[in-house]
């Protein structure tokens, strides 16, 4: 057993865990917080994506002994503690950017990696900053849209209702 | 999906990762980003008993210029490579190559020492080190060797690192006016080359044409020749021996290879 120190959450755990335990089922099952989700196991989904010092990760490809000394952020820490979504949360909620849902953890949490590097993208910008995350729903076009509208009230615009979209 | 158990140690400095390495033999891997030796562990193809984790040593890692060449740490990561100002004016198609690796997640963590060392013949940055004509800095117990882009790949995901040694750095050409290409042939989002060429002023590489990333060496011989771009592209598939799996046969690798280095020739990057 190994001894890791880290924040989740803006919170400081301290946890003796097995090497082999991956951050994924340390936040899942040490801590029970679910927001993350196993999909593919391998890397390519991103439904397990959540922020390693504010940038995305896969977190069923880290080890928890990879993120002692860190902080990790999940789709639950976006929240405030008065129940307040962040931006991209509430702008995937006005812009039905999600279906089953599965896929939203990780599709909120690859957006806001994505524009604290990049405040303004681009349509595209955001389509191929999302390529790590698959939603088999299909319901990209909204998601994009709900990027898009996230991006524009982070920047202090004023959303046009409807972003324009292409299909 | 689990791996199996392994005691995990962690490198303060690159001598403590050698002698942790020294101790513990060949059960032992290094651990950068982990995005190539965690999923095998976890489909059980790598087993180690110790992971020495190197991501924390400092000296491993940063861009840095150093006389006519750029010298890289091995943990620097893909993202970093990307984001560079000094790659994007120095060495343009490592940057370009580096953005191309994956996904931005995979970005995040996967380091370019890593991605040499698993020596995937389908992956971006072996074939951009090739092109480029770059070398590797190996530390090992009896000090740093240099070893050539063209003698460090030997097989697929083989290189010759030894088990004792540490892929410490890697040192690339710095000539921001060279004439370069890169193509990448993908039908999925975040996937492996099915094709991948880059070039790199009149040397060509090729990812997934065979074993190891390969050199196009009849095209380059044709470009010294002073044949076209599209003449010379025309013998890119020429003592390449490219495999089959359900994205593409040999003989579309062949006809891709010709394709995309003619594009790669032509200075095009998609």
């Amino acid at each position: 057993m190994t001894e890791i120190k880290l924040t989740v959450n803006g919170t400081t755990r301290s946890d003796e865990v097995e090497p082999r335990l991956l951050l994924v089922h340390y936040l899942r099952e040490t801590l029970g917080l679910r927001a993350a989700n196993v999909g593919c196991d391998t890397t390519s989904c991103g439904a397990c994506t959540v922020l390693l010092d504010g940038e995305s990760v896969k977190s069923c490809t880290v080890l928890a002994v990879q993120a002692s000394g860190r902080s990790v952020t999940t789709a639950e820490g976006l929240v405030a503690e008065d129940g307040t979504m962040s931006a991209v949360q509430q702008a995937f909620r006005e812009n039905h950017g999600l279906q089953c849902g599965f896929c939203t953890p990780g599709m909120v949490m690859a957006s806001t990696s994505l524009l604290a590097e990049n405040p303004h993208p681009t349509e595209q910008e955001v389509r191929e900053g999302l390529e790590g995350n698959f939603c088999r729903c299909t319901g990209y076009h909204n998601i994009v849209r709900a990027v898009l509208a996230a991006a524009d009230k982070l920047s202090g615009g004023s959303a046009p209702a409807e972003p324009e979209v292409t299909a | 999906m689990i791996p199996a158990s392994f005691d995990y140690e962690v490198a303060d400095s690159a001598a403590h990762a050698l002698a942790l390495l020294a101790e513990h033999g060949e059960d032992a891997k290094l651990l950068a980003g982990g995005h190539s030796l965690l999923p095998m562990m976890k489909v059980r193809l790598a087993q180690p008993a110790v992971l020495i984790d190197i991501a924390r040593v400092p000296e491993l890692a940063g861009i840095r210029v150093e006389g006519d060449e750029v010298v890289i740490g091995a943990t620097t990561r893909h993202a970093d490579l990307a984001d560079s100002e000094l790659l994007k004016a120095e060495v343009p198609i490592l940057a370009y190559a580096a953005a191309q690796v994956g996904d931005p997640q995979i970005r995040h963590r996967g380091t370019i020492g890593g991605s040499l060392a698993h020596a995937d013949p389908s992956a971006d940055l072996p074939m951009t080190l090739l092109a480029l004509g770059g070398s590797v800095e190996i530390t090992g117990p009896a000090g740093v060797r240099l070893v050539g882009a063209d003698d460090f790949f030997v097989g697929p995901f083989e290189s010759v690192l030894g088990p004792d040694e540490l892929l410490s750095a890697v040192r690339v050409p710095r000539d921001g006016s060279v004439k370069w290409g890169y193509q990448k042939f993908v039908r999925r989002a975040n996937d492996w080359a099915i094709v991948g060429v880059a070039a790199y002023g009149g040397r060509v590489a090729l990812a997934s044409m065979g074993g190891t990333p390969l050199r196009a060496t009849a095209t380059e011989e044709a470009l010294r020749s002073g044949a076209s771009a599209a003449d010379a592209a025309q013998l890119a598939a020429d003592g390449t021996s490219p495999g089959y799996d359900f994205h593409a046969d040999a003989d579309y690798r062949e006809h891709l290879a010709r394709v995309l280095t003619r594009r790669a020739l032509e200075g095009k990057a998609g």
